[in-house]
């Protein structure tokens, strides 16, 4: 009975949760809930997974009302792949932010920002379950607005106009994206996802459609961080609380990601997007541009959240790469990266947060010394480098090794040599940080530093363990990904 | 005991690992920690000799650890080749531990749990490597082994360590991720596989100039090799304490590099489809330069530590000239060479620890006359010169004599040339510190009233002198395990 109603219930539990969250007087309660939540979500995610992973794809029906007159919640493999990823990291942050919330965000708020994390977390799952076009702008509305209420609450002033300036380029996304999705409903009169694909394949040149296409892209570029499109992005990374950091980095771009696949190749389909309209010759030099400029960029930043929020920038490049690349391993590339780098830059956020607690801040001139102050926080970040970096034996390297593969595979050896050359960039900006944790002494006059409480690094270790893990037993991570990119490409043949 | 062969792997792998679980706990008590470093030590030694007779008899025991990515596993085979660098390794392990034990105790060095730690989890390292039964494996614990090795070369701490730091992980980081990790997946995307097979796995799937291409991104991917360019994080790793220059940059690390050369030659390549690579003789060519540059470099160095450094670097490229004249017999002394260098070097180094101990002496300027008071020292010291200068009856000479008689097998006049002459310019770096230290008379102004290092110091270092001479009077094992290696088995 219960299992049938599982994919609503993987949106519906977190959003009705959300002002439960805000009414309980607690701050310690309403904490625990929204974990309990979270676990919850992650369980039924799991579910959907176990049931999807053989190709199969799940339908369900809000209030009866048959597709493509209601709203229809479709999950297949890349549906429950992505709630996978969301939920299980939600499923991390959310016990760890009871901790590292006590030091960054005043008491008064603490239910504010519990009730936004979950908010944030229904909108990204519903975005990710939906096969409704408008549904899926309305629930990206829901994330976007939690998002922006959750980095204004960093105690760094500059949290609000990093805030504010997320609010706008957010918005104007938002706007491209509800045209295009107007533009398409003006042009086939439905807004089914799978109805949609059906009717847009049978019509021929058309401009509304090139223009709803172009609208599209540009709107989802922005909310992904596609170069040059990513600005927004360092700041709003840098200022957030930990958590937030942790939470919105590892999974808001993903579901941006997402949905541009779901548009590219299951809306607009294989044959428009990428014969008639050449989406990959745009996507690839952006993202070539995105993964040298900022991995570059991250090079020269002072402060160790805006070295990885650069670098975020550099792997969304991959991201767009391996789309870019228009071949199942490429594609196979982009998803097990979407899975790989939640994990990575999750778990490095996280351990950022840990720092944050202990010191106060993280600039590269604070995490001096640390090495020893909080051994086992700086033994936890440097893992989480080297799976960044790509070393063997983590996640980084399987993605990487499977980017590579599909750029050899395509014989476009001098995109093997620029995924080659930033890696060797990364180990660069990410050296400096290890060094100035493990050669300097703390700074002089500064506090005496204790090493984070368990209640952080649990969750550190959880997300970094899991890199590791999954880096040696990949098995679930190719497989699922692998069976959603060939059904993508596949989709339109 | 009922372990099987491929029991023994996992043993193998995990006893360093445990053994550095062991230091970890025993932290407090610095005798019981070292009694697991020597403990772990000698129970590798005893578990990697005891897949000898099973290799030996034509045994290819094998493990299975995990699939990594779909069709490639973590795997590991036992050859000839694997069995002999990792026979190296586990041999020379406790008796570098005993070293260790006097040099860090007596220069009062800090951390010392930490460096045992690192220390053991190289030595697993090292295991995965010598057994690794794919490219994949190989890979993985060639990786583990720089980063493992990283904080011991650091382990001063001081700027100069990290500058250090910064040039041995800059360099061996970016030609393994830029160089050799692109060669292996090239050679995936080829054949759909990476497994080390006897013959090779390339034929009929490259040829011509991009055979040539791939050759030199491994070769110049493996740093450890240190074929020059990619040879400054050698010098720049003897800032590590002498027990880490000693079993890890003259033994362990860069033993890793030229058997993975090896190992790619013989079981990736094969000999005779490289033959037909065009220019593949600019590639011997490379080696051959390193050999003569480095001993010139050698020449002119006055810190002892350092020109052992470009003396490990001119040796180094000896192997790789061997597997590079791609001929069967000079096969043989490339695998050879593996061995006698390593206890002829890692003799030198100790030595060089010993005397630094003693007396704080680094330069080779120093030591007139320091035979006197370190006889011990000195005799193994030169026991280790005559072995690099390759003269009988040092395990040496057997190496180069092999390596000459494949060069002659195939003409390759440039090779014999170089043979000979590094071996003269070997003999110009050698002999004068052996000439200082014997038959000139002390500095006046000697400050320091001293006599032989601690006696576990000197035991080891008389070991591995024995082991030197040895090897050459009973070269059995060595020769019939280098002689099968790259042998099609049926």
């Amino acid at each position: 009975m219960i299992m049938e109603h599982l994919p609503a219930l993987q949106v519906v539990i977190p959003l009705l949760a959300a002002p439960i969250c805000f009414l309980i007087p607690s701050n310690r309660l309403s904490g625990l809930f929204a974990t309990l939540v979270s676990w919850i979500a992650f369980i039924i995610a799991i579910q959907l997974v176990m049931t999807t992973r053989d190709g199969s794809e799940l339908h369900y029906s809000f209030g009866g009302w048959a597709p493509p007159w209601g709203i229809d919640y479709s999950v297949d493999t890349l549906n429950s792949y992505v709630l996978l990823i969301v939920s299980g990291i939600a499923a991390v942050v959310f016990p760890y932010s009871m901790t590292s919330i006590k030091r960054e965000i005043p008491a008064s708020h603490h239910r504010l920002f519990f009730t936004s994390m979950m908010l944030c977390m229904a909108g990204l799952l519903g975005m990710t379950i939906t096969g409704d076009a408008f549904n899926l702008f309305v629930l990206l509305e829901i994330s976007s607005l939690s998002s922006y209420t959750l980095i204004s609450l960093g105690r760094d002033r500059r949290a609000l106009t990093a805030s504010f300036q997320y609010l706008i380029m957010g918005t104007i996304g938002a706007t491209f994206i509800l045209i295009g999705v107007g533009l398409l409903y003006a042009l086939t009169g439905t807004l089914n996802m799978a109805d949609l694909a059906v009717r847009i394949s049978s019509i021929g040149e058309s401009r509304t459609l090139q223009a709803a296409f172009t609208f599209l892209l540009v709107g989802f570029g922005l909310k992904l961080a596609m170069f040059p499109l990513h600005l927004w992005l360092p700041n709003a990374y840098a200022y957030a609380p930990s958590a937030v950091s942790a939470f919105i980095g590892s999974t808001a771009t993903k579901v941006a990601v997402y949905a541009l696949l779901r548009f590219l190749f299951t809306i607009f389909g294989v044959e428009f997007s990428f014969e008639a309209m050449q989406v990959h010759w745009l996507l690839m030099p952006l993202a070539v541009i995105a993964i040298m400029f900022a991995s570059l960029v991250a090079v020269f930043q002072d402060g160790v959240k805006k070295v990885l929020a650069y670098s975020s920038v550099a792997q969304i490049g991959y991201m767009l790469l391996g789309i870019s690349l228009f071949n199942i391993t490429g594609l196979t590339a982009t998803l097990l990266h979407l899975f790989n780098h939640a994990l990575i830059k999750g778990g490095l956020f996280l351990t950022l947060g840990a720092i944050a607690y202990s010191v106060g801040s993280t600039s590269i001139e604070n995490v001096k010394g640390l090495g020893k102050a909080m051994p086992y926080t700086m033994a936890a970040f440097v893992v989480g480098s080297l799976s960044l970096i790509g070393v063997p034996l983590t996640v980084g390297f399987i993605s990487k090794w499977y980017l590579i593969l599909a750029s050899l595979e395509k014989g476009y050896w001098p995109l093997t040599i620029i995924i080659l050359i930033s890696s060797l960039i990364a180990v660069i900006y990410i050296w400096r940080i290890v060094e100035s944790a493990y050669f300097h002494p703390r700074p002089e006059g500064s506090k005496a530093v204790q090493e984070a409480p368990l209640g952080l690094l649990i969750p550190v270790w959880v997300l970094i363990g899991s890199n590791v893990y999954f880096g040696v037993q990949s098995k679930l991570s190719i497989e699922l990904a692998t069976i959603a990119a060939t059904s993508l490409m596949g989709g339109a043949n | 005991m009922g372990f099987s062969p491929d029991d023994l792997i996992i043993l193998a792998l995990a006893i360093p690992l445990l053994s550095a679980v062991g230091i970890f706990l025993a932290s407090p008590w610095p005798n019981i920690r070292e009694g697991v470093t020597l403990a772990g030590s000698l129970l590798l030694f005893v578990t990697v000799a005891s897949l000898l007779p099973t290799v030996l008899a034509g045994g290819r025991p094998n493990w299975e650890l995990a699939e990594m990515l779909p069709g490639l596993t973590l795997s590991f085979t036992v050859e000839p080749l694997g069995m002999m660098f990792a026979m190296v390794a586990a041999t020379l392990w406790p008796i570098n531990s005993l070293y260790s034990i006097g040099y860090m105790r007596t220069n009062n060095e800090g951390n010392q749990t930490r460096f045992y730690l690192f220390f053991a989890v190289a030595l697993s390292s090292v295991m995965g490597i010598a057994f690794s039964g794919n490219l994949l494996t190989l890979f993985v614990f060639y990786e583990a082994l720089t980063l493992s090795t990283y904080p011991l070369v650091t382990h001063a701490g001081h700027a100069k360590a990290r500058d250090a730091g910064r040039v041995y992980l800059g360099i061996l980081i970016s030609t393994s991720i830029g160089l050799l990790l692109p060669a292996i997946i090239w050679v995936w995307h080829l054949t759909g596989t990476t497994d080390f097979v006897a013959g090779g796995i390339l034929k009929g799937h490259i040829d011509g100039p991009l055979l040539t291409l791939l050759a030199a991104l491994f070769i110049f991917g493996i740093g450890k090799a240190a074929v020059m360019p990619i040879h400054k994080w050698l010098p720049a790793a003897m800032v590590a304490p002498t027990p880490v220059s000693a079993l890890l940059h003259a033994v362990a690390v860069v033993k890793a590099g030229v058997f993975s050369v090896v190992k790619v030659i013989a079981y990736i390549f094969g000999l005779d489809i490289l033959a037909s690579a065009p220019s593949i003789d600019w590639l011997l060519g490379a080696a051959c330069f390193t050999v003569v540059v480095a001993s010139i470099i050698a020449l002119q160095q006055d810190n002892i530590k350092r020109r052992l450094a470009y003396s490990t670097i001119g040796q180094l490229s000896y192997v790789v000239m061997g597997a590079l004249i791609l001929a069967p017999l000079s096969l043989v002394g490339a695998s050879l060479h593996i061995v006698a260098h390593a206890f002829g070097k890692i003799t030198l180094f100790f030595a060089a620890g010993a005397i630094y101990t003693a007396s704080k002496k680094t330069d080779v300027s120093q030591l007139n006359g320091i035979a006197k008071r370190m006889p011990i020292t000195m005799a193994a010291f030169s026991i280790g010169a005559l072995s690099m200068i390759a003269l009988p009856p040092v395990a040496g000479f057997l190496s180069k004599w092999y390596l000459l008689l494949g060069a002659s097998q195939t003409d390759q006049y440039l090779a014999m040339g170089v043979i000979v002459l590094s071996t003269l310019l070997t003999a110009g770096y050698f002999v004068p510190i052996i000439y200082a230290a014997y038959l000139k008379d002390e500095d006046a102004d000697q400050k320091r009233d001293h006599g032989e290092a601690p006696l576990l110091m000197v035991v080891a270092l008389s070991l591995t002198a024995c082991g030197t001479v040895l090897l050459f009077f009973f070269p059995e094992v060595p020769l019939a395990l280098a002689q099968s290696v790259g042998v099609i088995t049926p």
